[in-house]
């Protein structure tokens, strides 16, 4: 949130230009904590709200900031169709690898074994790897940071602000309360440490190895995976075609 | 066509074009949707006529995605607008509570297919009247309206947006299969002709004091500011004070819902709409609205001219209910009788306001209802004496 | 007055078209009321297709036809489906060469998809049947007719339609004085 705020201010686009959405979720409160136009929607709703926005008034520079319980499972649909359309909005995806906010369930991007709430056993499924469907989604920026990478996440949500069409960012974050305890990572800095030792800047990595498997001691990579220009979206308009 | 794009002239159209047209006319250049029939027309319509006019037209991943991305087009400041029918108005009905708990003007047009669930997509229902009042999680309020000609459809999408604007909610429009693929005259006005209610706007020399939800007129509806004006608004769907921030406290929580509901009671002399012919000696009256209407003014004409004192009385607004209306009515007439394609909804609403049992000519849907249906109870309910029957 | 007509034949004949111009000559240049129905769905396609018109000097309450005063068909299938439903006494007209009416239905009989054929193209028996259709009920205007037709066909067609319009209006003008 705080690169977020400082990208804001760094970005040289007016304030009153920049719209944050959220959807329901920890991360979903931010449109909350910002002195700037600010829209907190229903759970997985962010983005539609935000392509709403964008078209009407494309002076906008709008952001989505939301958790993954929000834009990878309620609002999973709308979040490969705008990055199919490519719509020109930026989503900082804030992935804590659960349900925080409703105290720690199981999440769209709960590693494969984790414990959560509703798998207490661990989690019997597969997670996501939401910059592989991002980028088969059709965005045109996709980006991998976590909160230890102040300021290479700071320097993305900058670039992605100017980046035509889609553009995703996944923010690792701690939830030391709800993932960290049933997971035996005791503390948001341990949390945060597992990070640091773990982490490997892989810029232009093949994007099906991003996977993350807090089990083992495979590396979690991060960096920027997707930087291209597909056609972002534009209303039709008749003059253009004639 | 004018030079903005609006149509004039008299035109030959289906119930769902006229919808589309009324649309532009009234200044909506926003349109996101997912294709459900019997509504898809529209869609298809706006789909043509936006690109000529500059509107955006976006078709959405799911009736979900319609309903957020037209109330963030209207957080932008853009008259905004869906269509759908019963299925994909259920999945809008949580976006319609945040409509009215974020008072972003909006509206939503449901033509009703025979429902439950999948139903008859391709024939005609009108069994959402309720679910338009009470879908949506919690209370609230708003308005709805039951256009019976693609006229209407025309006339009542225009006025829908002034609803939607003046009072700051999300309006439903009704309509029915029948309406919205029936063909017939629909007369556009000169654009100068057409009336715009505008949306109340906050002072631009005092943002830093605007509070975003404080309604200091009687009217209980506050200044609507959109994103990037430079106010610096916080919309959300949780509970709220006047600045827009979240409060989780009961008091203003009672205060803010309250408010929500006293915005349409206070305003409701002004939203409610109906029709009525023949009242003066009436004994018997018979209550109905969209495309069953038409059927029951013809059974209402044919049993004047047999010589029972009915009257007939349409609902052009279904929400918010013409309490006092109907109220009034039921101290001089004896009997009612409504006449809808459900198997009794409005019926329990004109019950409630009459105070005695009421007379309803009821079918599920998937064919409009026959002027014979009603004629007969009407003749029914004349030869019982006036009296009620069931 | 209240006249309820019919048109009725397979996908693919303009059935649709031909209500929607017989119903803007009526309601926009007749100063009449009209109202056009169709059956959408899975009936309305292939098979029998109609389009259905309450034309009426004053406001139409009920939109849908009962029982045909009138009742134009292109297609044997249309016709079997659409002939009882109608009046017994309704004016009947058929395409001579594709429906074989029953031995006691007096109809008027109109080449429509021949003379259709003679100007080049099948597609415009619609209109042809429509000219037909005009000049031997008195329905409506034949002014009327050609500025519906004006304004709801392609340029490009226009010609070819008002061609077809007069070919079925002189084909029953012929006839009548042939009697």
């Amino acid at each position: 949130m705080r690169c977020y705020a400082q990208a804001i201010l760094d970005s040289g686009i007016p304030q009153d230009n920049h719209v944050v959405v959220s959807g329901i979720g920890c991360s979903g409160r931010v449109a909350g904590y910002m002195k700037i136009d600010s829209y907190h929607t229903t759970h997985g709703r962010a983005i539609p709200f935000a392509v709403g926005l964008k078209l009407a008034n494309p002076e906008l520079t709008v952001t989505v900031f939301s958790g993954d319980g929000d834009l990878a499972a309620i609002g999973g649909n709308h979040l490969i169709h705008a990055a199919r359309r490519n719509v020109d909005i930026s989503v900082i995806c804030a992935n804590n690898f659960n349900y925080g906010m409703t105290g720690g369930q199981l999440g769209p991007t709960t590693p494969f074994g984790a414990r959560t709430t509703t798998s207490p056993y661990g989690s019997p499924e597969l997670p996501f790897n939401l910059p592989y469907l991002l980028a088969a989604s059709g965005a045109n920026f996709v980006a991998r940071w976590t909160t230890i990478h102040v300021r290479q996440l700071k320097r993305d949500i900058l670039y992605m602000f100017s980046k035509p069409g889609f553009s995703f960012v996944e923010v690792l974050v701690p939830c030391p309360v709800g993932f960290g305890k049933m997971n035996f990572i005791d503390e948001g800095l341990d949390e945060m440490l597992l990070y640091k030792e773990r982490c490997v800047i892989a810029d232009g990595i093949p994007i099906d190895e991003l996977g993350i498997d807090l089990r083992t001691d495979q590396p979690i990579y991060v960096g920027r995976f997707i930087d291209r220009d597909l056609a972002p979206y534009r209303p039709v308009r008749l003059e253009d075609i004639e | 066509m004018t030079s903005s794009g609006v149509l004039t002239g008299k035109h030959f159209f289906q119930g769902d074009e006229a919808c589309a047209e009324g649309a532009i006319a009234a200044g909506c250049r926003f349109f996101g949707g997912y294709p459900i029939t019997p509504s898809t027309e529209i869609a298809e319509r706006l789909a043509h006529r936006f690109p000529e006019i500059g509107g955006v037209f976006i078709q959405m991943e799911d009736e979900m995605g319609s309903m957020a991305a037209v109330l963030g087009a209207s957080a932008a400041g853009a008259r905004a607008m869906t269509a759908t029918s019963g299925p994909g108005f259920s999945l809008m009905m949580e976006n319609i509570g945040l409509a009215v708990m974020m008072e972003l003007p909006c509206v939503v047009v449901n033509v009703q297919r025979g429902s439950p669930s999948t139903g008859l997509p391709t024939l005609p229902g009108q069994s959402e009247v309720m679910q338009a009042r009470w879908g949506s999680h919690g209370d609230y309020g708003l308005a709805a309206f039951s256009p019976w000609s693609p006229q209407e459809m025309f006339d009542l999408t225009i006025h829908s947006f002034n609803v939607a604007d003046r009072y700051r909610i999300p309006i439903l429009l009704m309509a029915d299969e029948v309406v919205g693929h029936m063909v017939e005259r629909v007369v556009i006005p000169r654009e100068d002709q057409i009336t715009r209610w505008e949306r109340k706007r906050p002072d631009p020399n005092n943002k830093d004091a605007f509070e975003p939800f404080l309604a200091e007129d009687p009217d209980l509806v506050p200044p609507l500011a959109y994103a990037g004006e430079g106010y610096r608004v916080h919309f959300t769907g949780l509970t709220h004070d006047e600045l827009g921030y979240p409060d989780m406290s009961a008091e203003t929580h009672h205060r803010l819902v309250t408010r929500l509901v006293e915005k349409i009671n206070y305003n409701s002399e002004k939203i409610v709409q109906t029709e009525d012919h023949f009242m003066d000696d009436a004994r018997i009256v018979v209550v109905s609205y969209g495309s069953t209407a038409r059927s029951a003014r013809r059974a209402v004409k044919d049993a004047r001219q047999e010589g029972i004192p009915v009257g007939f009385l349409r609902l052009v607004s279904l929400w918010p209910f013409p309490t006092n209306q109907i109220r009034e009515l039921a101290d001089h007439v004896d009997s009612f009788i409504v006449a809808e394609m459900n198997l009794g909804q409005m019926a329990l609403e004109v019950e409630r306001h009459v105070r005695r049992p009421v007379t309803g000519v009821h079918h599920a849907g998937g064919a409009m209802m026959a002027p014979d249906r009603i004629l007969d109870a009407i003749r029914e309910v004349a030869n019982t004496g006036y009296t009620h029957l069931r | 007055m209240r006249t309820e007509i019919r048109l009725a034949g397979f996908g693919g004949q303009g059935i649709g078209l031909a209500g929607l111009i017989l119903g803007k000559a009526v309601s926009l240049y007749d100063g009449l009321e009209a109202v056009m129905t169709q059956a959408y769905g899975p009936e309305a396609r292939g098979g029998a297709s109609s389009t259905n018109l309450v034309v009426a000097d004053r406001p139409i309450d009920y939109p849908f036809v009962q029982e045909a005063d009138i009742l134009v068909t292109l297609s044997q299938e249309a016709y079997t489906r659409f002939r009882d439903e109608a009046k017994p006494e309704a004016l009947v007209i058929i395409d001579e060469d594709l429906v074989q009416p029953s031995p006691q239905d007096s109809c008027l009989k109109v080449p429509a998809t021949k003379l259709a054929e003679d100007l080049g193209r099948r597609i415009v028996a619609n209109v042809v049947m429509l000219g037909f259709l005009t000049a031997t009920t008195g329905l409506v205007e034949r002014e009327s007719i050609e500025d519906a037709i004006k304004s709801s066909v392609r340029e490009n067609v226009l010609e070819l339609n008002m061609k077809a319009f007069a070919a079925g209006y002189e084909y029953a003008r012929k006839l009548k004085a042939d009697q």
